[in-house]
């Protein structure tokens, strides 16, 4: 049975500063509600729109990060409907059903290992306002508030063809644009609700649903395969899988029919008088190419090419900008790559959580900067501390803040590789084993034995070449 | 002779050399207002602070401060452009307790230029009809006879300026509704060209139609409100870019006047004779007269309600008594049962014109309807553009009839609309248009239309001008 899966992805523009239509902020969390709202933005009789040129030039940019094409003109149009949280009772928003009016369209990209997914189109929209319900749940409040705080922020919203059939695919999909948007510097991905996905699914040819009120990407997943089995599992039965909106509940896990009946609505599209058609033309498509910053891709190829570091760990490190960012500034501090790389991909991450992945802040909560990690590489490349060593020295680090040489020499955990401290470490185990020492005596191959009796001794710390050579050297005499 | 007669260049000029006060001018026109408003019901709201502010104005001239273009001229606006603390009605129970927070741009520009607000005046609820009567303040009257509406949807603008009442005002003309009740009453009132005036705080109708539009007792007048008014606005991406125009009085000769056939089909014959003998003026003149065809004019009524019923639709929306309007809990009520509750406050026509709005933007209607509607637009501006080639300015009736009974009308909507043949020609293609008195019927006055080509108000202008001059119509009746 072939599934198909195509994705509404919102991403607020908060890198705009203000929003589409007037001059209130883009950030808004944290404000007394209502209070960042100005007679347009609250849908105030007489007011008028007027197009914050800067959220056009970041849409364009995704749009071309998307690979798609921008028309010489965009336009927006107005979507009827009534909704408390609409100021106006309309979104302002774009439309493509009487001519391309999008800023962007037919856009491809590229992700994971060599797949694609189209791109339907890019288009540039107003956010409604927020609905706070009192009991926190529509279905159980006597009465809902309204914050207009958000009405009105910059939002970009990334339609795809229905190209997934594998919501892991989904998943490796949004961090690719997740970490575009991060690296156009146009959208802070770690304020809640600044990237938000909806999903369509129809399996074996059938009605498609729409799945909504999806918070994270994590679940974005789990909604997908929730869905993918409830429509398999209805076909299997042969009972029809209806065309609808069904919304994820976030504690069941599971995806349930909306409650209020959403008929299929007719919004009277139809274009927005107080906004004429924008030309944008060969010089906007040459500016916002020109105004953006180095892509992933790109980003990813240069760390190959320049740092010699393997795709794999290049890959890990340009999915989140701020982990490419991270690593970019260990090395300037400290020019050894791959030894870098490798703390920040297998080490460090083991201290994140899946959580602080999922918001996008890798590093809260964690006292490490650049410096560190540079720092702990060098004390590795120069033999002070062995690998082993490191570890444990990074497992305090990320909870102090403090330099790991500094560590090292406080709790001397360097490496024991003076001959005095050595040959006592040697002596005591040479007593103990002395089955093994005679052994070893006759097959070189049970030294090795003897070392790791000497690494056991000294927690580790015993520089291993210098020891195997003075266990050697007593052997042999 | 009494203050509040006078017109606002010599009120201006009056105070400024300090013939007289700004206060004592003020003080005379409430007075009138008192006096004429229980026959007129020309204003919704007085300003209450006019006096206070007469006295400011007249310490800053004592002061030797520049007073402005238009010091101390009492000016009317109607009550669907916002006045910062001043209620802004529509004439609608939807926004009863409405008070803007803001000027709009035209407020704040006639107060740069020194104007007084002396209250907002009465329309058509939303500025939807074209007598004025239908109002939550109850209909304006004609002050040329009582009994009869003085036009719509700026009802109160061309009342209050006939009745003396204002030396000038503002309406807003999205179908003809400046230039009707212009006719109307007697008054001089243009519509700018769209894009000319800034649209910033006008409660919008029909967006892609509307333009605010001064009217006065003279040409003079309205020239002094238009540029105090005209320009620029950046908080209005549909005014026109780069434009501060300084119109003047100037009599062209030779101006080549195109009078425009279908415009006098099936006009009250009475009507047909003063235009006529405007005609007949203007060639006195020196203009040479010559009468041309409007072709698609046929359609332009049709493709008019079917653009400004769908935009209002949309419009008018916002009104769902959330964030302002009267005071009405919605307890227990499911949000579309709520909005439909609160929404059925509307009136009559408002909601007629809603719900045709809505009916032509449903999917599968649109291209029927509302597409074919801006074809027409785009029709009309062809024409209108290759007659402008031979034609300075185009003339016709501003409106097909008299001046008609309060009540004649008001339960045939079709005959109603029918009303603005002649003037939706210049909303659809954005032309500006003025209406002119021209003379009286039986008493009722009758007003000649003036259309020039985009921007060409100057040429519009000095055509009313020349007219003006040689016609001498009388300007305000008896009250």
């Amino acid at each position: 049975m072939e599934t198909k899966i195509g994705l509404e992805i919102h991403c607020q523009l908060t890198g705009a500063k203000s929003k589409l239509f007037c001059s209130c902020r883009c950030d808004y969390r944290g404000m007394e509600p209502n209070a960042n709202t100005c007679p347009t933005c609250s849908g105030l009789p007489g007011t008028l729109p007027l197009l914050n040129k800067k959220a056009a030039e970041f849409a364009g940019m995704i749009s071309l990060a998307l690979g798609c094409r921008i028309p010489e003109e965009i336009a927006f149009y107005r979507k009827n409907y009534f909704y408390p949280d609409l100021p106006k009772n309309f979104q302002l928003t774009q439309y493509n059903a009487y001519g391309i009016t999008s800023i962007g369209v037919d856009g491809r990209l590229e992700y994971g290992d060599g797949k694609s997914a189209g791109i339907r189109r890019v288009q540039l929209e107003e956010d409604p306002g927020r609905l706070v319900y009192e009991s926190g749940s529509m279905e159980t409040s006597v009465y809902t508030l309204i914050d207009y705080n958000r009405a009105g922020v910059p939002l970009v919203e990334i339609v795809t063809e229905p190209d997934f059939s594998d919501p892991k695919d989904v998943r490796l999909f949004l961090d690719k644009i997740t970490s575009i948007m991060e690296h156009l510097g146009i959208c802070d991905t770690k304020l809640e609700g600044s990237v938000r996905c909806d999903g369509n699914v129809s399996v074996g040819g059938g009605n498609r649903v729409e799945i909504k009120n999806v918070s994270s990407f994590a679940d974005v997943e789990k909604a997908l395969r929730y869905e993918i089995t409830r429509q398999k599992t209805m076909v299997s039965r042969d009972i029809e899988v209806k065309s609808e909106t069904r919304h994820w509940d976030d504690a069941r896990k599971v995806t349930k029919e909306s409650r209020t009946k959403e008929e299929e609505q007719d919004y009277r599209y139809f274009p927005e008088p107080d906004i004429p058609a924008v030309v944008l033309g060969e010089k906007f498509n040459l500016f916002a190419r020109q105004s953006m910053p180095e892509l992933p891709d790109a980003r990813k190829e240069r760390f190959i090419s320049n740092y010699g570091l393997s795709a794999h760990v290049a890959q890990v490190l340009i999915d989140n900008k701020e982990m490419a960012d991270f690593f970019e500034s260990a090395v300037k501090t400290y020019q050894s790559p791959k030894e870098i790389a490798n703390w920040i991909v297998t080490d460090l991450m083991s201290f994140v959580d899946e959580r602080q992945k999922e918001d996008r802040s890798l590093f809260a909560g964690l006292k490490i900067g650049p410096e560190h990690i540079a720092d702990l590489a060098k004390i590795v490349d120069q033999g002070v501390v062995n690998r082993a060593t490191a570890k444990q020295i990074l497992s305090q680090v990320v909870k102090t803040g403090e330099m790991p040489s500094q560590v090292a020499k406080r709790t001397h955990a360097g490496k024991i590789d003076d001959a005095g401290a050595l040959s006592q470490a040697i002596d005591s185990v040479f007593q103990a084993e002395q089955a093994a020492v005679q052994d070893a005596k006759r097959n070189p191959n049970a030294a090795n034995f003897l070392l790791g009796k000497v690494m056991q001794a000294t927690k580790g710390r015993a520089d291993p070449k210098a020891a195997l050579e003075m266990i050697q050297q007593r052997l042999g005499s | 002779m009494a203050l509040y007669t006078l017109d606002a260049g010599s009120v201006a000029s009056g105070i400024k050399s300090r013939k007289f006060s700004a206060e004592e001018y003020i003080h005379q026109l409430l007075e009138r207002i008192e006096k004429v408003e229980p026959k007129v019901n020309a204003f919704v709201t007085v300003n209450k602070e006019a006096l206070d502010q007469a006295r400011i104005l007249d310490k800053k001239i004592r002061d030797g401060e520049n007073a402005g273009s238009l010091a101390g001229v009492a000016i009317g606006v109607k009550d669907n452009i916002c006045v910062q603390g001043i209620k802004t009605t529509c004439a609608s129970r939807m926004l009863e307790g409405y008070v803007p927070p803001y000027d709009a741009t035209v407020v704040k520009r006639l107060k740069d230029a020194g104007a007084i607000i002396i209250g907002k005046v009465n329309l058509d609820e939303f500025a939807m009809g074209s007598t004025t009567e239908f109002s939550r303040h109850g209909p304006t009257r004609n002050p040329w006879d009582i009994g009869r509406v003085p036009g719509g949807s700026s009802g109160g603008s061309a009342a209050s300026v006939a009745a003396l009442e204002c030396a000038a005002s503002l309406g807003s003309d999205t179908g003809g509704s400046v230039r009707c009740p212009a006719s109307f009453c007697s008054a001089v009132g243009l519509k700018p060209t769209y894009g000319l005036v800034s649209r910033y705080g006008l409660v919008s109708y029909a967006n892609s139609l509307e333009q605010i539009g001064p009217v006065g007792r003279t040409v003079a007048d309205v020239v002094a409100v238009l540029n105090a008014i005209a320009g620029t606005d950046e908080r209005d991406h549909t005014t026109a870019e780069n434009v501060r125009p300084a119109y003047s009085l100037s009599e062209r000769k030779g101006l080549r006047v195109g009078l425009v056939k279908e415009f006098l089909e099936g006009v009250d014959p009475a009507v047909a004779k003063i235009i006529h003998d405007a005609v007949d003026t203007l060639a006195g003149q020196g203009c040479k007269v010559e009468q041309v065809s409007l072709a698609s004019v046929q359609y332009a009524l049709a493709s008019y309600y079917t653009i400004a019923m769908a935009e209002a639709s949309s419009n008018l929306a916002r009104y769902d008594n959330i964030r302002y309007g009267f005071d009405m809990t919605p307890e227990g009520y499911e949000w579309n049962t709520y909005f439909s509750k609160v929404r059925s406050n509307f009136g009559e026509e408002v909601k007629r014109r809603i719900i045709v709005g809505s009916y032509v933007l449903s999917s599968g209607y649109y291209g029927k309807y509302y597409l074919k509607a801006q074809q027409v637009r785009s029709l009309l501006k062809n024409e209108l553009k290759t007659l402008f080639k031979h034609h300075d300015v185009l003339i016709g009736p501003t409106m097909p009839i008299l001046p008609f009974k309060i009540g004649e009308k008001i339960d045939d909507p079709l005959k109603m609309y029918l009303v603005d043949i002649d003037t939706v020609v210049a909303n659809l293609t954005g032309v500006p248009a003025m209406s002119v008195p021209a003379g009286f019927a039986g008493g009722l006055p009758v007003g000649l239309q003036i259309m020039a080509d985009e921007f060409q108000e100057q040429m519009m202008l000095d055509a009313a001008y020349l007219f003006e001059s040689a016609a001498k119509v009388q300007r305000s009746p008896e009250l």
